[in-house]
């Protein structure tokens, strides 16, 4: 089970993470986890949101450049331990990942997600399946 | 050996040189009517005939040729002689289609190596000098040009091609070297180090430097002129042409001799065609009336400059022509390269796979030109991670450099974030105020 990551290009110079936060938000569309990588003259912004559809048009009729990518939502106990692991499942399989970064915590049951892209992604999701963890789809992530 | 290399031609009379430059012309177009039927047609499409050529006042009749003509005609299309007699070959630093490949017999090569002869000697280059030639050698004709011009005055000639400047230096500091010829930004860039060395002027022994290839300043000149204690000339010259030395600086520095001999100059309109009177600012044209193996007629060079027949006080009475003020295309000269944007549109979409929305920004810092194209980014250009997203333009980077030879740093931006004037993106930014 996957869900959709968007990725856009920002140039680094004032006022653009700011541009694309304004146009998302006056879309009604959702921020629900993201992450910047950046570097001297440009950032990555990758986003997860309620309405993927939506956001990715918004964004690219104003003129951003956009692409989706199938990333995991993995659901781990927020406890200390809790990330190694998942981790552990991964490395056991000998799966390699490219990058990650932490959704939201949910505070009801103790749980935290974590956004991970891995290179194999069908092998990622067996490794952690085999191990115990939930996947998120993107129908429940839109509705929590 | 005395001021002149040749005084009888570079000190002859206005009227002397017409006769001269008339009979070479007739000869010439003559030749070029029976040996190359590529000038025939475009000379048949105008209604002109050898007969119709009688001396100079006739050359405005003569149908123009342009860098199309010489890439249609690419490789053998403008020979005039057969290709047993040719023995060297050199060609443009551009490449895909925009190369330009130049012919010589000995005689060619004689006639060439007797102007960078004339250019040297004009700099006070005698056979007791040491001459460092750091142009590029190979196909570039800017180190095979003054190395043949130097062993003609009979320096003393170190073909040391360019880079490797600590070696250059010391090459300078041990063999007592008294002439250098580069690009002049390399001669700024020698400067540079042989401050940063900790040595001065005075450590060297050079007395003049010939400098060409690529557009430059008078700041420029007094700035290579101090770093390294020399008096500096300007060269011109196209691989079209020959090379460097169609064109040279004498002691007093108010614009280059034309090597008349060999060259007849016009200005144009570049708009029209239109010769333009002497004094005029404009296109010029040069008809090579002595080559054999590649002979041009009326060869737009597109770059835009002033003639002028006032009298120089070094006693030469060639025509001179200032320094390049401009182009009448958008080829723009970028570390001694000479660079068209439709190169770099072609590689952004041939081979990089790339958008051709794109920017050049050119500079110069330092002395050196900073080349730096800005690239719109699309969504399949797109992906998630930094890693490939430098792995493109790097790529990118990669191909430009293969393509023109000269490293370009790619900067990706934001869909239409280039601006766009009348619909059409600005395709070229140049801050060097060169011109």
């Amino acid at each position: 089970m996957t869900v959709k990551q968007l990725s856009v290009f920002i140039e680094n110079r004032p006022g653009r993470l700011s541009a694309v936060t304004r146009i998302l938000g006056d879309a009604q569309v959702n921020i629900r986890a993201m992450s910047l990588a950046d570097t001297k003259d440009f950032g990555i912004l990758r986003l997860i949101v309620d309405d993927c559809e939506k956001a990715a048009a918004t964004l690219k009729e104003n003129g951003f450049s956009v692409t989706a990518t199938q990333v995991l939502a993995v659901k781990i106990n927020d406890r200390p331990g809790g990330l190694a692991d998942a981790m552990k499942a991964l490395y056991d399989d000998n799966i390699s990942v490219e990058y990650m970064y932490s959704a939201f915590i949910n505070t009801e049951d103790n749980t935290a997600y974590l956004i991970l892209r891995v290179e194999n992604v069908s092998s990622a999701q067996v490794a952690l399946s085999d191990a115990g963890f939930f996947l998120t789809s993107q129908e429940e992530l839109s509705g929590i | 050996m005395g001021k002149y290399w040749n005084e009888e031609i570079e000190c002859m009379s206005r009227e002397d040189m017409k006769k001269l430059q008339s009979e070479r012309l007739v000869k010439q177009v003559k030749h070029v009517w029976d040996n190359v039927p590529y000038y025939r047609k475009k000379m048949e499409e105008k209604g002109v005939t050898p007969d119709d050529v009688k001396g100079i006042e006739d050359l405005h009749k003569l149908p123009f040729l342009t860098k199309a003509d010489l890439r249609e005609c690419y490789p053998y299309g403008l020979l005039a002689t057969p290709l047993k007699d040719c023995v060297r070959i050199q060609s443009t630093s551009g490449t895909t289609g925009k190369r330009v490949v130049a012919f010589y017999t000995q005689h060619d090569l004689d006639l060439w190596e007797d102007c960078c002869a004339r250019a040297i000697t004009a700099a006070g280059g005698t056979d007791e000098d040491v001459c460092q030639v750091c142009y590029g050698y190979g196909l570039f004709t800017g180190g095979p040009g003054l190395n043949g011009g130097s062993h003609k005055v009979g320096c003393l000639t170190l073909p040391m091609s360019s880079g490797n400047t600590e070696r250059q230096i010391q090459f300078m500091r041990d063999l007592g070297s008294t002439i250098i010829c580069c690009t002049p930004s390399y001669a700024a860039y020698i400067g540079e180090t042989v401050k940063e060395m900790g040595l001065t002027p005075d450590d060297l022994k050079l007395k003049a430097g010939i400098f060409g290839a690529e557009p430059w300043t008078e700041e420029m000149r007094r700035e290579i002129e101090k770093s390294l204690g020399l008096k500096a000339y300007d060269i011109y010259g196209l691989t079209e042409t020959s090379g460097p030395g169609v064109a040279f600086e004498c002691e007093e520095q108010t614009g280059m001799h034309i090597n008349e001999d060999n060259f007849i100059a016009e200005i144009i309109d570049p708009d029209t065609g239109e010769v333009l009177p002497e004094g005029s600012k404009g296109e010029l044209v040069f008809t090579s009336i002595t080559k054999e193996a590649f002979p041009l007629l009326r060869y737009r060079t597109r770059d835009i400059c002033i003639l002028s027949r006032e009298k120089c006080s070094c006693g030469r009475t060639l025509v001179k022509m200032t320094k390049p003020m401009g182009r009448s295309d958008d080829m723009l000269i970028i570390k001694g390269v000479n660079v068209f944007p439709s190169q770099i549109e072609s590689v952004l979409l041939k081979m990089s796979n790339a958008t051709p929305n794109y920017q050049i920004i050119v500079d110069r810092v330092n002395n050196a030109d900073t080349f730096e194209i800005r690239v719109e980014l699309n969504d399949d250009m797109l992906s998630d991670t930094v890693k490939s997203i430098e792995e493109l333009e790097k790529k990118i980077s990669n191909d430009i450099h293969s393509i023109l030879g000269i490293k370009a740093k790619i900067r990706l931006v934001e869909p239409k974030s280039i601006p766009r004037s009348e619909g059409k993106a600005v395709r070229v930014i140049d801050n060097r105020k060169l011109h």
